[in-house]
């Protein structure tokens, strides 16, 4: 087996969570890697309270960009939208928990820049931005 | 596994145009190639780069480094500029590469032999300097389904500040242009029609003989993208009826920064200049210019004079091969390639003509469920280097319902060991994902 691909991963991108749409999101946001053509459309749902309620996830792409999304989207459900905008690039890929090569930084790290031009209307985002902050 | 089980016909005669399995009177030693390439030195995990990805760019021989060595150490200077020794050599240096590159693409003269970066730079040129001239409201240009975004963009951007027309030839199911629409296409009298000679994606060889007869007989002229063809197949400029021919040196062993757009003398005569500045000029007054003779009039600037020096010992380094040979081997390998890939990895899609006279070393293929991305890195970690993506061919991929592929490519110094690493890679990849 390959450490790059560990269980947890792959077990992601055979089963993705929050896969699917939403019935009247409150944003949606399509995101795409221009290297490679892979898309992902990113739907939110935010309650009254400023949470995120509900949020799902489509496209297609490969083992990193699908898991990094699987498990992002997991991560913010329910949410507070201020504790969303702490969320960074580094946090994304420590979760991924796997040495990402610089040509793959784009696919572990769609979803994170696809969420944060969804929000990006609605809060401060605390965490630098994709092109400020280079990622190890 | 050898190369040498299928002897190929001696007698056979190759040209540019479909150029198919023949032609070689002695198989080449693709070991002793691999020995003038200095990158299957170095160590990859106690073991050498199997490189499968040279339609991106090609690995560079001894001479072509030691050719641009030269010009760096012993005789840098500018060109046409230096009355004095190393200035003249050069010079002499830069136009013998011109007359190299003239010779073994079967151009009738090194006038017609404008140096640029890349075959992008090349369309570009055209697109800018007899598209801006000759393509007017309303006008027609024939593109492919085929066609690498270099040979796609630039029309683009010509028929937008024109208001003019792109139409495209579709492709049947193997990736083989449909000659029908390409014919229908043509009664509406376009005034271009540019097409790939070998497509980068699906590895397709187009019958551009015949489709530059077509297009002449509509009134129409022809543009040939042979980035994918000028380093895999005998290419004779002369005998394929091209107007313009465009390719990459970097793709051809010559370094980057190296290219060559060719054209019939008269069309680059009556062209308007592409860039302006120093050497593409006769006389210069504030006010008006006088242009300098091709190919001169489209080098604007110090040109990429190593580069080009390098190309023309990459041209040496293939003409000494025998692009026959070349062709021959890579064939080989792709027979090799069609026939072993489905059995040893049942799982694969193979896209693509399926008769080798039609398919130049190019195989793009996927794996059920698996994304490319994935396959190309854990290829990687076993030195397998293949390429991963759309391969610069967005519309293509469209095509076959793909947003992206894996290609396996070819050249001169590529083996079937190197396809056997690939099969077993593939195999690997497979149980990382338990498909």
């Amino acid at each position: 087996m390959d450490d790059l691909y560990r269980a947890e991963i792959l077990e992601h991108y055979r089963h993705p969570h929050n896969f699917g749409t939403l019935d009247a999101p409150d944003v949606v946001q399509e995101g795409s890697n221009p290297l490679c053509g892979d898309r992902l459309t990113l739907m939110l749902a935010i309650d009254p309270d400023g949470q995120v309620e509900r949020v799902a996830f489509t496209g297609r792409g490969c083992a990193i960009s699908q898991a990094s999304a699987s498990m992002l989207t997991d991560r913010i459900r329910g949410l507070p939208l201020v504790d969303v905008a702490k969320i960074g690039r580094q946090d994304v890929l420590d979760e991924l928990g796997i040495e990402i090569s610089p040509a793959r930084l784009k696919c572990a790290l769609l979803s994170v820049d696809t969420l944060r031009r969804a929000l990006e209307d609605r809060v401060a985002w605390e965490a630098p931005t994709a092109e400020e902050a280079p990622v190890e | 596994m050898t190369l040498t089980s299928k002897p190929v016909a001696a007698d056979s005669p190759v040209s540019g145009a479909g150029a198919g399995v023949a032609g070689a009177a002695h198989d080449l030693d693709p070991e002793a190639i691999r020995a003038d390439f200095p990158l299957f030195e170095r160590d990859f995990g106690g073991r050498t780069l199997a490189y499968l990805d040279s339609a991106a760019t090609s690995l560079k021989p001894r001479a072509v480094l030691d050719a641009v060595d030269g010009y760096n150490r012993r005789f840098t200077a500018n060109v046409h500029r230096g009355i004095y020794t190393t200035g003249e050599e050069a010079t002499g240096a830069y136009e013998a590469a011109r007359a190299k590159v003239a010779r073994f693409i079967g151009a009738p003269s090194a006038h017609e032999i404008v140096f640029v970066r890349n075959a992008t730079e090349a369309i570009n040129l055209v697109a800018y300097s007899w598209g801006r001239r000759n393509i007017g409201r309303g006008d027609t240009i024939v593109l492919t389904e085929l066609e690498h975004h270099s040979n796609l963009v630039p029309w683009q951007l010509l028929v937008q500040e024109k208001d003019a027309d792109l139409e495209f030839v579709s492709i049947d199911d193997q990736g083989r242009l449909v000659l029908d629409t390409y014919e229908a296409l043509l009664r509406t009298h376009p005034k271009l029609v540019a097409f790939t000679h070998v497509s980068n994606g699906l590895g397709t060889i187009n019958p551009v003989r015949r489709m530059a007869d077509m297009a002449h007989e509509a009134g129409a002229l022809v543009l040939i993208d042979g980035a994918q063809a000028v380093p895999h197949l005998p290419v004779h400029v002369g005998d394929l009826g091209a107007d313009f021919y465009a390719f990459s040196g970097h793709k051809t062993l010559g370094p980057t920064g190296s290219g060559v757009l060719w054209a019939r003398r008269e069309l680059l005569d009556a062209m308007p200049p592409f860039m302006g500045g120093g050497e593409m000029i006769r006389e210069v007054h504030l006010r008006s210019t006088e242009w300098n003779d091709v190919p001169w009039k489209f080098e604007a600037g110090t040109p990429d004079v190593a580069a080009e020096i390098g190309l023309g010992a990459a041209a040496d380094y293939l003409g000494g091969i025998g692009m026959d040979r070349v062709r021959a081997h890579e064939a080989q390998l792709t027979t090799y390639a069609l026939e072993m890939l489905p059995r040893e990895v049942p799982e694969i899609t193979i896209y693509g003509p399926r008769d080798v006279a039609e398919h130049a070393g190019v195989v793009t293929f996927n794996l059920p469920g698996i994304h490319p991305h994935d396959v190309a890195t854990l290829l990687d970690r076993e030195a397998v280097a293949v390429r991963a993506g759309h391969h610069c061919t967005q519309p293509l991929h469209e095509r076959i319902g793909e947003a992206a592929t894996a290609r396996a490519s070819f050249n001169v110094y590529s083996t079937s060991g190197d396809l056997d690493r690939l099969a077993t890679g593939l195999r690997h990849v497979i149980a990382v994902f338990g498909a």
